[in-house]
């Protein structure tokens, strides 16, 4: 080869032909299920029934969000449905089409869910498509120190500290964990479900009257909690082995418990405070490009997407679950069995409160988290005054936001530059 | 080859190693820790020194520094006493003694873990032997005392055979005139101990010194695996800030403190345990 790279641009000029004339099926543009495995499943389980086929690309971030910036730049291209984390959609917001025309057959859509895909504006931007999310667990033998009148479906963070009271004092020894470990998710809790349930914001409200009563209410439950707690990164482990009864973790790391002793535990969800069920969702979603090649087919991809049977194959493609009413079958894994409904019934809850991941905080992220650590290591472990740790720590995150710019998002409300914190 | 340029061949090879992987690498750090795009600055010092957790943590180090070593040096010299005494088996011995160097102090950390833990080796003896109920929970963050013996107790054993290695081999340089004369005089073993051997072993004491605190104000290992985050360490703080915090000026000016307490102590140890001049062997 005298001219390899005249050579391989003539490769890739007759490669893209090719591809153009494979136009009739959908490309299905994906920062989700990139793993070899649930790519091969999506392809051969969830989208093999789409009349006309669909080309399924699942890709790392760089070049996922390079692509759907070119052709939103230059207006035309060949993505139709692009597949993305909540975060990652709200970035081109202003690309997508108005998804609201969508009939979705009959198919329950949760609403706060739905509300969430309107990205503020008065248009469907995109639809949801699946979810993961953080849910409570519990030992059965748990079950009868439940506190009079409690519904496990419907607890209060009130109930859950009497609860973890009564298994305290009637069993001998703390009962209720949490992942307070090195690896263990705990700033999770406390951006998503402590603190919004308390005060309806994840950063603004960070050093408000409400935070500090959030704090106290985690500290009172802290007097109930297995004190080995700082050591647990995933609760599946001391679940298993009895050390803990009822605990607090992602869906992921609690997966195990209900596998492996599916008769054991019970999952249900998180705790309702004053301004709501708070809750933090790994939320994925389907949009239309505006530059896609042909709308109204990529609008039937979506719709297909969104039936029941295409989101029971997906929870089986990814592990993640159905963001719709979609009825389980009876062969799924036991964890899925559990938390499946758990889920549904924390996100459909009347008292529903989305809190969403960080947006906008590109690697800063880390320190983000570390706010809520300290904040947690400083009031619960070290025993210092709330509101002194409340306000130094306001401080680092203030500083934070101006550094990184980052936008409001929900819980909170939007703001004009970076979200202020009060 | 010319007899006047060898010395220098021979040294360059070490010489641009340690350029290369110490003097440069530390000239980048120095930067980072002072440098912002805008241009030179104290912020991230000042972003250091104004967390919560850096003040506990410089302690937490320096009194772990300052209980470790002291107790290494006395153990050392009691097995050095002891290797340098044997006429059989004197290799098995310091072979025996010098087993856990071969370890990474990772390794050590985790075989300490596996007798404290909660599950672990010394709570499962408690129980066979029914001197307790149930498992006690020995590393909690209640118990910060118990994470820092625990400490103590992995870094003796780890890390007392190196201090140990380099007394044994001071001691072999001491002639046996000394002791001869000492005992002529009427000295008795520990009189020969405190007037000739210590005197003598000054310089071998004074590199141990130094090697095992700059060792021991790096410590880290072993604390991430008995104490997780729940006991904060200067070299544990350096890691967090580079790769969970992603911030690598701060991370630079940690290592900028670890360098600057290694750097006094290396210096307090030279001028104290100096050797007069004139009194070399």
């Amino acid at each position: 080869m005298k001219h390899p790279i005249r050579t391989l641009a003539a490769a890739t000029v007759a490669l893209g032909l090719l591809a153009g004339t494979a136009n009739a099926q959908v490309l299905f543009w994906s920062n989700q299920a990139v793993p070899v495995e649930e790519t091969q499943k999506m392809r051969e389980q969830v989208l093999k029934d789409f009349p006309g086929g669909v080309d399924f690309q699942p890709q790392e971030p760089g070049p996922f969000i390079t692509r759907i910036q070119a052709e939103t730049e230059a207006g035309s291209g060949a993505i139709g449905v692009v597949g993305g984390l909540y975060g990652d959609l709200t970035t081109f917001a202003d690309s997508w089409v108005d998804l609201s025309d969508v009939d979705l057959g009959g198919v329950n859509v949760s609403p706060a869910f739905m509300e969430l895909g309107k990205l503020g504006t008065s248009e469907q931007k995109f639809l949801p498509w699946m979810q993961a999310n953080y849910v409570m667990a519990a030992n059965k033998q748990a079950l009868q120190y439940l506190p009079e009148g409690a519904d496990i479906n419907n607890l209060t963070y009130d109930q859950v500290v009497a609860w973890a009271k009564n298994l305290a004092e009637q069993t001998g020894s703390p009962r209720f964990g949490f992942p307070a470990g090195p690896k263990g998710l705990k700033h999770r809790f406390f951006q998503g479900f402590l603190l919004p349930a308390y005060t309806g914001s994840e950063v603004t409200k960070f050093r408000s009257a409400e935070a500090e009563a959030a704090w106290g209410k985690f500290k009172e439950l802290w007097q109930y909690t297995n004190p080995a707690s700082t050591n647990y990164d995933f609760m599946q482990e001391p679940l298993l082995t009895g050390d803990v009864w009822l605990a607090f973790d992602h869906i992921a790391r609690l997966s195990e418990a209900f596998n492996q002793k599916p008769d054991d535990f019970v999952a249900f969800p998180a705790p309702s405070g004053p301004k709501g069920r708070a809750f933090m969702p790994v939320l994925a979603g389907i949009a239309v490009p505006k530059s896609a090649p042909d709308i109204d087919k990529a609008k039937e991809l979506v719709k297909y997407m969104m039936q029941p049977e295409q989101q029971v194959a997906t929870l089986l493609a990814t592990n993640f679950f159905p963001v719709t009413d979609a009825a389980m079958p009876a062969e799924l894994p036991a964890s899925a069995k559990a938390l499946g409904p758990a889920i549904a019934a924390m996100t459909a809850s009347a008292d529903a409160l989305p809190a969403l991941l960080p947006i906008g905080l590109g690697d800063k992220g880390g320190q983000f988290n570390q706010v809520y650590i300290d904040t947690f290591e400083r009031i619960v472990l070290a025993n210092q005054d709330v509101r002194q740790v409340l306000d130094q720590q306001a401080d680092t995150l203030r500083n934070l936001m101006n550094e990184t710019g980052a936008p409001c998002w929900l819980p909170d409300a939007p703001s004009e530059g970076p979200c202020p914190v009060e | 080859m010319n007899s006047r340029t060898l010395p220098y061949l021979l040294l360059a090879p070490a010489t641009i190693f340690l350029v290369v992987f110490f003097l440069w690498p530390f000239l980048q750090i120095a930067w980072l820790a002072f440098s912002t795009p805008e241009g030179l600055t104290l912020k991230h010092f000042q972003t250091m020194a104004s967390n919560w957790k850096f003040w506990p943590t410089f302690w937490n180090t320096i009194i772990l520094a300052a209980i470790v070593v002291p107790l290494q040096l006395i153990m050392a010299l009691a097995m050095a006493q002891v290797v340098a005494k044997l006429n059989t088996a004197r290799n098995t011995i310091l072979y025996i003694f010098t087993i856990p160097l071969g370890l990474s102090d990772l390794a050590a950390g985790i075989i300490w873990l596996a007798i404290f833990e909660q599950s672990g080796f010394l709570n499962s003896m408690l129980v066979g032997l029914g001197i307790i109920e149930r498992p006690i929970l020995f590393l909690g963050y209640q118990n910060l005392w118990v994470i820092f013996i625990a400490v103590i107790l992995a870094e003796l054993w780890r890390a007392t055979a190196i201090v140990m290695v380099i007394l044994v081999s001071g001691m072999g340089l001491i002639p046996k005139e000394y002791y001869e004369a000492a005992e002529v005089f009427g000295a008795g073993p520990w009189k020969r101990f405190v007037k000739v051997t210590l005197p003598m072993l000054r310089p071998s004491i004074q590199t141990a010194l130094i090697l095992r605190t700059i060792a021991a104000f790096e410590v880290f290992a072993v604390v991430v695996a008995l104490g997780g985050t729940t006991l904060p360490v200067l070299v544990g703080e350096t890691f967090n800030w580079q790769f969970a915090l992603n911030d690598r000026n701060v991370a630079a000016a940690y290592a900028l403190v670890i360098l600057a307490i290694s750097i006094a102590a290396t210096l307090v140890f030279l001028r104290v345990l100096r050797t007069p001049k004139g009194a070399t062997l």
